[in-house]
């Protein structure tokens, strides 16, 4: 046994550089990451406080001593920053793990806290798995239902239905996205409340998608936020809960119940750096990427056979969907990354997985030959040009490896 | 199923992924008239939501969805079954679509 000096020895190199986005000349080799949905390119500003943070924040701060009090300040301060771009008072927020545990505690601890109320959960038909699984379990466990209210084409929730659902005897919880991740397209958020709040229901409200891109209203009693959505670390997520909403804490008894083991300080700080950055300049940033995907819709439309999908004004400013007929959606993501552009899909066209999109399937829209693109920040006009020059001849080439011609 | 004049036209894509079982439909409604009904048979979850945005998309009418949870052994007489023959019959979706002037 040698003793080995190198730090990462055993783990595999990390490849610098590899996909071109930082050589200095040759642009027209530059990457075009399109797929920035859930997890984007650090904000520069989170990346500054992250690294001001492992400094600082790096003790545990529960600890008393100066360190750990300087790590608690910073967390402290991450929170009041939070809760001040969100509309909350500092001590309705919390950290939590990921944006997914957020969810989860939203709708099993509301749940849980208002079990004798009801046992229902009514949920929008396009709301993330998280969403879905953790209100089917929910509701399951007292012998309550999951009532899925369906969207219609564009993916909006039909409101009369949401009404109704959230106006039945029983109702523990309701959820609605303020705007969908895969096709943008914005929720009646504020009238989904006023209906929840006259039949006593809280509403958990995922703006998952859209904080930090989009004004996310004050009509929540639950709010759960993603910071690797809007370009900070992963590893922390954002739970909201009104003073006046009941929410239980469902796991093992812990010293904090909603992120047991405590938080990661750097990512939390990151987190709150680069909300009040992104909201900064968000209406600029609106504005650009809203014009570049208009683009993108307009343009798309043209190449045979595709359904662009989601609402062409009422949704988010950087996310576009659109399927191609005829065509493997996997594919098209593996032809598309060879020509150096990166895309999401929401298909389901090879052994990994078998169920398609939800999202698509709920709003009755071709689930195969899914391209959805999220723009970031740091995308560019060049990005989305070598996208709209790329994309003709990548559907016309997985076609012709289909032998799919003239139908 | 619904066959108002004559025998129902049957395309058979079990075992086959998306978008093929939507290819091998498209193809076969390319041949025959409008009017004809046609029925998918499929495996493949996508295509329960395929079918009908394809009829949509295309000026067909989709006309209805049935899930046959415990079918008979295979009769496969179109030879392209590509699906494991050790493992029982799957469960498929029989959807159907009436064309139209396409």
């Amino acid at each position: 046994m040698t003793h080995n000096t190198d730090p990462a020895a055993g783990l595999p190199a990390p490849e610098a550089g590899q996909d071109a986005s930082i050589t200095s000349e040759g642009s027209t080799s530059e990457r075009a990451h399109l797929d920035n949905g859930g997890r984007a390119p650090w904000h520069p500003l989170a990346r500054q406080a992250f690294l001001q943070a492992i400094d600082d924040g790096w003790a545990d701060p529960r600890r008393l001593h100066s360190e750990g009090r300087r790590a608690a300040r910073l967390l402290d301060g991450a929170r009041e920053a939070v809760a001040a771009e969100i509309g909350a008072r500092t001590e309705e927020v919390r950290f939590t793990a990921t944006h997914t545990t957020a969810l989860h505690h939203a709708v099993l601890g509301s749940a849980a806290a208002r079990a004798r109320v009801g046992a229902d959960v009514v949920v929008g038909g396009t709301e993330r798995a998280a969403v879905l699984h953790a209100a089917a379990g929910a509701a399951a466990a007292r012998g309550g239902t999951r009532r899925v209210v369906p969207v219609d084409r564009a993916g909006r929730v039909d409101l009369d239905e949401l009404r109704s659902a959230v106006g039945a005897p029983g109702v523990a919880l309701a959820a609605l996205q303020h705007a969908n991740g895969e096709v943008g397209t914005r929720q009646p958020v504020v009238e989904a409340h006023e209906a929840a709040r006259a039949a006593g229901v809280p509403l958990l409200v995922d703006a998952g998608a859209s904080l930090g891109h989009d004004v996310v209203p004050g009509a929540w009693d639950l709010l759960a936020a993603d910071p690797a959505d809007w370009g900070s670390p992963a590893g922390v997520g954002v739970l909201a809960a009104r003073q006046r909403v009941r929410l239980a804490a469902t796991g093992p008894e812990e010293a904090d119940p909603w992120a047991p083991g405590g938080v990661s300080v750097p990512a939390a700080f990151a987190a709150a750096v680069a909300l009040q950055a992104v909201a900064a300049d968000r209406s600029a940033e609106d504005a650009r990427r809203r014009a570049l995907t208009d683009r993108v819709r307009a343009e798309v439309a043209r190449i045979p056979d595709v359904e662009v999908v989601g609402d062409p004004d009422d949704r988010l400013p950087h996310v576009v969907t659109f399927s191609f007929l005829y065509v493997d959606g996997e594919a098209l993501v593996t032809e598309l990354d060879r020509a150096g552009v990166a895309v999401g899909s929401g298909s389901a066209c090879t052994a990994s997985t078998l169920e398609p999109s939800h999202v698509l399937a709920a709003m009755g829209v071709l689930t195969h030959g899914n391209v959805r693109i999220a723009l970031d920040r740091s995308t560019t006009e060049g990005h989305v040009d070598r996208l709209l020059a790329v994309l003709p001849g990548a559907v016309a080439r997985v076609r012709d490896l289909l032998g799919v011609t003239g139908l | 199923m619904t066959a108002p004049e004559g025998a129902p036209v049957v395309v058979d894509a079990r075992g086959l992924r998306c978008p093929l079982p939507v290819i091998r439909l498209a193809a076969r409604a390319k041949e025959l008239p409008a009017g004809t009904v046609v029925t998918l048979l499929a495996t493949d979850p996508a295509a329960r939501h395929d079918v009908p945005a394809w009829a949509r998309l295309r000026g067909h009418t989709s006309t209805g969805e049935e899930r046959v949870e415990n079918p008979a052994a295979p009769t496969r007489t179109d030879g392209t079954d590509d699906t494991d023959e050790t493992a029982g019959p799957d469960p498929y979706w029989s959807l159907t679509v009436r064309l139209g002037d396409g």
